[in-house]
């Protein structure tokens, strides 16, 4: 058990500046989610922490060790790996018993923790099979359990549900998130799903380019992202982007865009008052849409044309436009919408983002 | 494959392949029953009322034993195994490291070099011979299976090398990185993981590397003088042919016992050696 600490971390390959300054505090026990496009750097991060990769400047330090100099085997971390990286030639037993074998464990101790480790993944009959006689997901659990038997103080995961469909990952998604509650162990977990990002993490961080771009609690994120790209990125479907001026008379600002006016609550209307006369970009989630009703209030509601409708049973999402602008609407099932209809939408006032147009920050 | 008439499968399939097989095995049949044909028959007139060229109704062993008593042939057999397994040896030793690292390893020029190394197995031997024939009598190395053991690596080494590059790289590198991980060296992940993945191919380039100097020729013929030091292919060539006369018998049956072990290390290995240019297993 171990807290993991970056410090302004670089790493710097010939052309390339993937990983950029990036200052982490990992607590102890906490399991945290690095999350971000292709090429963001995460994995770039998690491999310098394993000691797969130099680090071209600054510093991790595991539990109060700093191991930039340290190879692989001798910062206590287990690895599961995107391709399960099963040794083909070994059977299930021996993957597990390798880690072990090399630290020079005795035979019964090595014994004892493989079998401990099958029985908590249910692969206790698979043991003397070879990786090629296993499914996928049989084989994504002896990844887990060959990094579970060396109790190591930081579990490292590199997109470990990406080769499963999407029924076996949603179910490995609950065990793995069972398991670290029952091990406690530090763990970092690289992904580019945003959905198992927010499901897995204590703390999600949020990366793009290189840079560090949020780092918070999966609902923090949710609700105050920092900027327009975690506004964009955490929540499915992305939240409606909006290009609109703001504009004031008598106190109060309203948010005009192409085809869309809003008010502009008293709570925003602080922060926004310095932006008068100036573009920003409004951002709505599309739960945070819904079909107008008597009790919303005129200055919230606007007007869209249906563009597509589709049904998920438990929702329907709706696109639909409001001028040039393209928005997805999250309503009930029951509602009875076709294309081209005509929709009263109204916003939910509380629950509306400003982004500086320029900086993409949050206002 | 589904072919629904039986006259396309014969056009298509088994008469090619019935030709294909006939005219490869021919040579060796050829080989085997001029091996075995008495010199009566051998030396008969072509027109002859007599004259049975596919087949012999007497057949004899007396060419193989005068193979034996006549000549070195065993010493030849031994020098041929001797050098053989000794150049394959070492240049499976090079070529294993230098395509690990060329493979793996991050260096500057890594690149470039492997490219050079294949280009010296581009040079062909008819060429090399003459510089190589200077460094040998330099080094008095002229006329030993050193001669042989020494320069036979300078074509097996990039051989070997460019072949398990290409299978080391198609070993996912995240079964070392977890290997390194999991507590080993770089050089023990090296040996525990990545080695026992790469039996097929290192099974195979240990063939190909075998069979080409066992055959190997233009060396041979230029660094060895003395008979009982030749190798199979120069000696039968340069000892049953005496003068402008050709000991066809005693060739053929030189030449039959010479390919008898290139033939037995291949059909032991030939599944290994068909996953070794295949590619690796998946993880």
């Amino acid at each position: 058990m171990a807290q993991v600490l970056m410090k302004d971390l670089n790493k710097k390959y010939d052309e390339v500046h993937a990983v950029k300054d990036v200052n982490l505090h990992i607590r102890d026990k906490e399991f945290i989610v690095l999350v971000g496009p292709s090429g963001c750097g995460k994995s770039t991060t998690l491999r310098m922490v394993a000691g797969l990769e130099e680090i071209t400047a600054g510093e991790i330090a595991i539990g109060d060790r700093v191991v930039n100099d340290l190879p692989p085997k001798d910062r206590d971390i287990a690895m599961v790996f995107q391709n399960y990286a099963l040794y083909p030639h070994m059977t299930v037993y021996d993957n597990m018993a390798f880690g072990l074998k090399m630290r020079k464990f005795a035979k019964p101790e090595i014994q004892k923790r493989v079998q401990e480790a099958a029985e908590i993944l249910g692969i206790q009959d698979l043991l003397k099979r070879k990786p090629r006689q296993l499914s996928g997901g049989q084989r994504q659990r002896v990844a887990v359990g060959r990094a579970i038997v060396r109790h190591p103080q930081v579990f490292l995961f590199d997109e470990p549900l990406s080769n499963l469909d999407a029924k076996l990952r949603v179910q490995m998604r609950v065990e793995l998130k069972r398991l670290h509650e029952r091990l406690e162990t530090t763990a970092i977990y690289v992904t580019h799903d945003q959905v198992e990002a927010m499901t897995l993490g204590d703390r999600v961080v949020v990366m793009k380019d290189g840079w560090i771009q949020q780092v918070g609690e999966p609902l923090e994120l949710y609700t105050k992202p920092t900027n327009r790209f975690v506004a964009g990125f955490i929540g499915s479907p992305a939240m409606n982007f909006v290009d609109v001026g703001i504009q004031g008379s008598d106190g109060s600002l309203t948010a005009q865009g192409t085809g869309i006016r809003l008010a502009i609550p008293p709570a925003n209307a602080a922060r926004l008052g310095p932006y008068k006369g100036q573009r920003v970009t409004l951002g709505i989630r599309p739960e945070d849409l819904h079909i107008a009703a008597g009790a919303d209030q005129a200055p919230y509601v606007f007007d869209a044309v249906v563009d597509v409708v589709e049904p998920l049973g438990s929702e329907i999402l709706l696109d639909v436009k409001a001028g040039p602008n393209s928005l997805v609407a999250r309503v009930d099932p029951t509602v009875r919408l076709k294309v081209h209809d005509g929709v009263r939408l109204a916003v939910n006032p509380e629950r509306l983002h400003f982004f500086d147009t320029t900086s993409e920050k949050a206002i | 494959m589904v072919i629904e008439r039986p006259w396309k499968r014969w056009v298509y399939f088994y008469i090619p392949l019935t030709v294909f097989v006939i005219g490869t095995l021919f040579p060796f049949y050829w080989m085997l029953i001029t091996a075995i044909r008495p010199d009566a028959e051998l030396y008969r007139s072509w027109r002859a009322v007599n004259n049975t060229p596919f087949w012999t109704l007497n057949p004899t062993l007396e060419h193989f034993k005068d193979l034996f008593a006549k000549t070195t042939f065993p010493h030849w057999l031994w020098n041929t195994f001797f050098i053989a397994v000794i150049s394959t040896g070492i240049s499976l030793f090079c070529g294993l490291l230098a395509g690990y690292a060329l493979a793996r390893l991050k260096f500057p020029m890594a690149g470039a070099l492997g490219t050079s190394i294949f280009v010296t197995y581009l040079v062909p031997p008819t060429l090399l011979f003459i510089p190589l024939a200077d460094i040998i009598r330099n080094f008095q190395l002229g006329n030993t299976p050193w001669a042989l053991i020494l320069t036979y690596p300078t074509f097996l080494i990039p051989f070997c090398t460019w072949l398990l590059m290409g299978y080391f790289k198609t070993i996912p590198k995240e079964l070392e990185e977890c290997a390194r991980i999991d507590g080993a060296t770089r050089f023990g992940a090296m040996l525990r993981i990545i080695f026992p993945i790469a039996v097929p191919g290192i099974l195979s380039a240990g063939i190909f590397a075998f069979t080409l100097s066992w055959n190997e020729f233009i060396y041979a013929l230029v660094f060895l003088s003395s008979p009982e030091r030749k190798t199979v292919p120069v000696g039968v060539v340069s000892e049953m042919i005496r003068g402008d006369i050709y000991f066809w018998g005693q060739l053929m049956a030189g030449a039959l016992l010479g390919s008898i072990p290139v033939a037995l290390v291949y059909s032991f290995f030939v599944e290994y050696y068909v996953t070794g240019l295949t590619g690796s297993v998946k993880g």
